[in-house]
């Protein structure tokens, strides 16, 4: 968790710093020579960006808890029924449905065992299906999905207004000082407000371009996902229209930012203690390591599977990098796969072992400049430089969406969060045989996991 | 609840099975769940009584999704109140789950439990699916 949660403190310290040395060295001189509304501003601003800050980082973006064995099992029964039961390598499951005119294509998630509602997806970093789910940003440390996404929209716009301001008042001051004392000796007074400028300066373009692309996907009613994807845009053909859009720009924003904000799922199912055995899933926000039921013997503390992740992949990544081979079979296999991939089965992780950080595509090339984009590479690289290239590779075989980075692959399910932390993980297949087994008695895993790994070789 | 009755007197659990009654997304991306009878069901409860239990389900979930002058005015004030004010009321949308939980309570009561049925509140299960089991029916010593 600390890894990915690096860059929300960074995000912290920059506001945190900032404005106080604006409140420190520069509201005397303005307050006193100007006025003294100027700090006021100021300071609800700043109380205004760090409260909606909070509140998008620490709220629940809408996660969507995993299907219960039951309903897994019916789920798998329904497809093989309708699949004709072609045994090992079932196909693709996905459903289409009919939205308002548009063919939309409802996914299956295989780490979460449901299909995935219409404009949901699954964060690898989260490792949980988020409902209208926008991005993960990782200067707010959360995805961001239909119930914070209000919030992220209003701290991002007032953080453009605080930045500002900022910005503004401090350039005024130090021109004030210039014409008392002279420009350099202004500097050297208030050395202080040269650092304030470069970071506002610096954060203005990228916050300001990120609050009018929110205001357009807001406007159009559009989540990032879908407007990097071109989802909804005229070039997929003439009669390719947003399904979602109520029409007018001012009910989209309504609906988008005054609409009623429903109940947080996973916290609701910490009051449930019906048939499976359960663990109160944790209420809210970043504990994104997620709130499941049939995963529960799975759960570990979240560090503890970050540092069985990096292990993992330490161990994996050797072997991969010098292969070069089909990498997608490889992060999919499981050990019981050892018979169609008999020289990956010393790699293969076990356990819920569709879980490889794989979610993280690779940072786009021609993304807008855009904050949260931009600082999606830093944890990337963080997590997994052994695989970075090895996503180069998987990109293309899983989806065209090469652009897409933090927007991620739906085929690809969990990331680092879902590994079993419990055992060391590993190499033998005996260790992995030995924490197999609560997943084998699934037998559903199996077949989700073959069916992954057809997914991926295709 | 009638479940428990029935488990706490017979000497064995009833042996059950369940069925899931999955979301309809055709209207988008709101809470509806499919109205298509299963077929499990069809000795236990008619068609009709079942339909009308999933509907009124279904207009009660979008009565909390409903985007109206109410709704947006009930935004508008958390966001002035910086979201304070739920410290101290409840959403629009929490009062009708409340709605629904006692209709579920209602129909588990008086027609359900009596057909050896149970349906669970699709919010215990995220809103994904209504989860009706299916208990076995020992007077008519049908083996499930």
């Amino acid at each position: 968790m600390a890894k990915q949660t690096g860059v929300f403190y960074l995000t912290l310290v920059l506001i945190l710093v900032t404005c106080g040395l604006f409140f420190v060295f520069d509201c005397q001189f303005l307050a006193l020579q100007l006025t003294p509304i100027i700090p006021v501003i100021g300071g609800v601003l700043f109380l205004f960006v760090l409260g909606t800050l909070l509140r998008t980082s620490f709220s629940d973006p809408g996660v969507l808890p995993r299907a219960t064995p039951d309903e897994a099992a019916d789920l798998e029964r329904q497809i093989d029924v309708a699949n004709g039961s072609t045994g090992y390598r079932p196909p693709p499951r996905t459903k289409e449905v009919v939205i308002n005119g548009q063919t939309v294509k409802l996914k299956y998630c295989f780490t979460c065992k449901i299909f995935r509602p219409p404009r949901a997806s699954h964060c690898s970093l989260c490792d949980n299906c988020v409902e209208r789910f926008d991005h993960h940003c990782p200067w707010v440390g959360n995805c961001v999905g239909r119930r914070n996404y209000r919030f992220f929209y209003m701290f991002i716009l007032s953080l453009s207004f605080l930045t500002i301001f900022i910005f503004a008042f401090v350039i005024t001051h130090i021109i004030l000082r210039s014409h008392q004392s002279g420009f350099l000796t202004a500097l050297k007074d208030s050395p202080a407000s040269v650092l304030e400028v470069v970071v506002c300066f610096f954060s203005v373009w990228s916050i300001v371009g990120l609050s009018g692309f929110h205001t357009y996907l807001i406007s159009s009613n559009q989540t990032t996902n879908e407007d990097i994807k071109g989802s909804w845009s005229s070039k997929r053909g003439k009669d390719n229209y947003n399904p979602y859009s109520y029409g007018n720009i001012f009910t989209n924003c309504c609906a988008a930012l005054c609409g009623p904000i429903p109940p947080s799922l996973i916290d609701r199912r910490g009051f449930i203690q019906p048939d499976a055995p359960q663990l109160t899933p944790p209420t809210n926000g970043i504990t994104m390591y997620g709130s499941t039921q049939s995963q529960q013997s799975h759960m570990c503390d979240q560090d503890q599977c970050i540092q069985s992740t990096k292990f993992v992949l330490q161990a994996a990544a050797t072997p991969l990098l010098q292969q070069q081979s089909s990498e997608p079979v490889i992060m999919t296999a499981c050990p019981e796969n050892g018979a169609p991939l008999p020289g990956r089965a010393s790699l293969s992780l076990g356990g819920p072992c569709t879980s490889l950080p794989l979610g993280q595509p690779t940072p786009p090339t021609s993304t807008p400049s855009l904050s949260c984009h931009e600082a999606d590479m830093l944890p990337i690289h963080g997590h997994s430089h052994t695989h970075t290239h090895s996503h180069n590779h998987i990109h293309p075989l899983q989806e065209q969406v090469a652009h897409h980075h933090y927007l991620t692959p739906e085929e690809v399910p969990s990331p680092p969060g879902m590994l079993h932390c419990g055992s060391p993980m590993g190499h033998s297949h005996a260790v992995q045989a030995s924490f197999y087994n609560p997943a084998s008695q699934d037998s559903l895993h199996e077949d989700s996991v073959r069916g992954l790994v057809k997914l991926s070789s295709v | 609840m009638a479940e428990t009755h029935s488990l706490q007197d017979l000497q064995q659990p009833p042996v059950s099975s369940k069925v899931f009654v999955q979301r309809d997304y055709s209207s988008g991306t709101i809470c509806k769940f499919q109205t298509k009878f299963p077929s499990e069901l069809d000795s236990r409860i008619d068609k009709q009584q079942f339909e009308e239990t999933i509907q009124t389900l279904n207009n009660l979930y979008a009565e909390a999704e409903k985007l109206g002058g109410k709704s947006y005015l009930e935004g508008c004030l958390a966001c002035l109140t910086a979201y304070t004010i739920f410290l101290c009321m409840e959403t629009h949308y929490e009062k009708v789950l409340k709605k629904i939980a006692r209709f579920i309570k209602d129909q588990n009561e008086k027609i359900y439990a009596p057909r050896g049925l149970l349906l669970t509140d699709p919010i215990e299960r995220g809103l994904r699916v209504v989860e009706i089991t299916i208990f076995e029916d020992r007077s008519i010593g049908s083996g499930r």
